[in-house]
């Protein structure tokens, strides 16, 4: 492992040669050609000319985003539960559960806003429809794939079923379950995004950056799509971020963690 | 006096499971209370599933096999059951740990408390209550197992290969620290080794299994007096029964036959 202060000087030196990089592209283009490549302060100027309007659009886009999430986290709790007791539901409905997964949201999207209407529901389906699938099946994959000797120990011990779900199973679940929802939060914020890039229009709030990046592109505003996408992966970190934190806080105590002593 | 009864009996047990198979064939067999039986054979013989039937983990296929005059299903509260793993809970601290078998048994946190005070303080590991199992070495974690074991206070400990995967220094230790806890606890003991010399040390009858399917190939009798230390292993009548019993157990495993 590279020492600390290499941790940070490494990231900001591809940082800064990714922007010269970047200058010299537009330096070496066809001047008009450039509106294709924004300047990095033009796209700084977007984000502040067109702030409010950003604003409103990310917090939309937030709202629907976090909600789509913690409904799929509920939900697939639930349903993890119910697969990891009953082979039977396993065996009947994970071939569903895979089509749900390989099915094309993009395609589905204009499907859900006519029967779950336009605007913030939409977007919230959609986001739970993009979150669900990784979210049940690491789950019920952490469920089911308890150490065999560990359940042998409950049941020398005739633990009964609830205290062995409760106890044994669950905890020894949690890995699996965040790491199903470090996925489903670098997925949300993009569910949110195809949700109101096709539901945001009719939402009568405005929309979402979704919706925002169709206006800016018909308008050839490049520079403030940028900026939209921009807003879009830092909606994304934030979502990862607060999941790493959370995991780290229910977790390092015995997981990964480094050592340390615990009082 | 009437004799006492055996804790555990087998009456012409047989195991198979599904179709396949003997796994183990012909066991007739009675332990009784207090002996120390170290059940030792090639791999493959059945010394675990032998384990496991006196756990009443797994039904016998043929004959019948009573723990404490009882059908091992209902003999659970008498028995416990040391793996070879030490088969902790991570994310519980070793209190929590020890206390697992009376948590699942509904014994009130005051019990269960003293239970695993004594059962730590017999263990040497009175101080490390409040550790995560990985914070502790190996040996250290066996030993929180075994503690886990005796808060039970069982009246048949049941071993399967506990220290085997340490090394010989801390098995040696392990094994003295045993004895010494057995010289203040009465059970009876069931010990699956690959190691003549900690069968020899440990227990006071040795059975040596034959494999394919497991039989009972010969018993020895340890006649050393407990309490037995780290010196009695220097004895000659030591190191004479270790080399008589590694020869009957090359007899029944022939090194030719891979394991």
């Amino acid at each position: 492992m590279p020492r600390p202060a290499a941790k940070i000087l490494l990231p900001v030196l591809t940082g800064v040669l990714f922007l010269s990089l970047w200058y010299g592209v537009r330096a070496v283009m066809p001047p008009d050609l450039r509106f294709l490549l924004p300047a990095p302060e033009a796209i700084g100027r977007a984000l502040l000319a067109n702030g409010p309007e950003l604003a409103r659009a990310t917090l939309n886009t937030t709202e629907g985003a976090t909600l789509g999430f913690l409904l799929a986290v509920t939900v697939s709790v639930f349903a993890a539960l119910g697969l990891s007791l009953s082979p039977l539901m396993r065996v009947s409905l994970y071939p569903y559960l895979m089509m749900l997964q390989l099915m094309p949201v993009v395609v589905v999207a204009p499907i859900l806003v006519l029967w779950v209407g336009p605007g913030l529901k939409s977007v919230t389906v959609i986001t739970f429809l993009i979150c669900f699938f990784p979210l049940v099946v690491n789950t019920t994959q952490g469920l089911v794939s308890t150490d065999r000797q560990l359940v042998e120990l409950f049941r020398l011990y005739r633990a009964r079923r609830g205290q062995e779900l409760r106890l044994l199973r669950i905890p020894a679940a949690l890995p699996y379950f965040f790491t199903g929802l470090r996925i489903a939060a670098t997925l949300a914020p993009i569910g949110a995004l195809v949700g109101d890039y096709t539901a945001g229009s009719s939402a009568g709030n405005g929309g979402g950056l979704g919706f925002q990046a169709i206006i800016y592109s018909s308008q050839a505003k490049y520079p403030a799509l940028f900026a939209t996408a921009a807003i879009t992966c830092g909606l994304g970190f934030v979502f990862v971020a607060g999941v790493l934190v959370l995991s780290r806080f229910a977790l390092a105590r015995w997981h990964e963690a480094p050592d340390r002593k615990d009082n | 006096m009437p004799p006492p009864s055996p804790i555990v009996e087998f009456r012409e047990v047989a195991k198979r499971f599904g179709d396949g198979p003997d796994v183990l064939a012909d066991i007739s067999f009675a332990a009784q209370p207090g002996d120390f039986v170290a059940l030792i054979g090639p791999s493959g013989c059945g010394k675990s599933t032998l384990l496991r039937l006196i756990a009443g983990l797994s039904p016998v296929s043929e004959g019948t096999l009573t723990v404490a005059g009882r059908d091992p299903e209902q003999a659970a509260a008498e028995l416990a059951f040391v793996f070879q793993d030490a088969t902790l809970l991570p994310w519980l601290t070793v209190a929590g740990n020890v206390e697992l078998p009376q948590r699942l048994r509904g014994v009130p946190a005051a019990a269960r408390t003293a239970a695993r005070h004594r059962a730590l303080a017999l263990t040497g590991l009175a101080d490390r209550s409040d550790y995560l199992p990985r914070q502790l070495s190996g040996g250290q974690q066996m030993r929180v197992s075994l503690a886990r074991a005796l808060t039970l206070e069982p009246k048949l400990l049941l071993l399967d290969e506990p220290f085997g995967a340490l090394d010989e220094m801390t098995r040696e230790r392990l094994n003295e620290e045993l004895l010494a806890i057995r010289a203040q606890q009465a059970w009876t003991a069931f010990f699956v080794t690959h190691s003549v010399a900690e069968a020899v040390f440990l227990a006071n009858r040795v059975v040596v299994l034959s494999a394919g399917p497991g039989r009972l190939a010969e018993e020895f009798a340890v006649p050393l007096p407990y309490p037995r230390t780290a010196d009695t292993r220097l004895t000659p009548a030591y190191q004479e029964l270790v080399v008589r019993i590694s020869r009957r157990l090359r007899s029944v495993a022939p090194a030719a036959v891979p394991a």
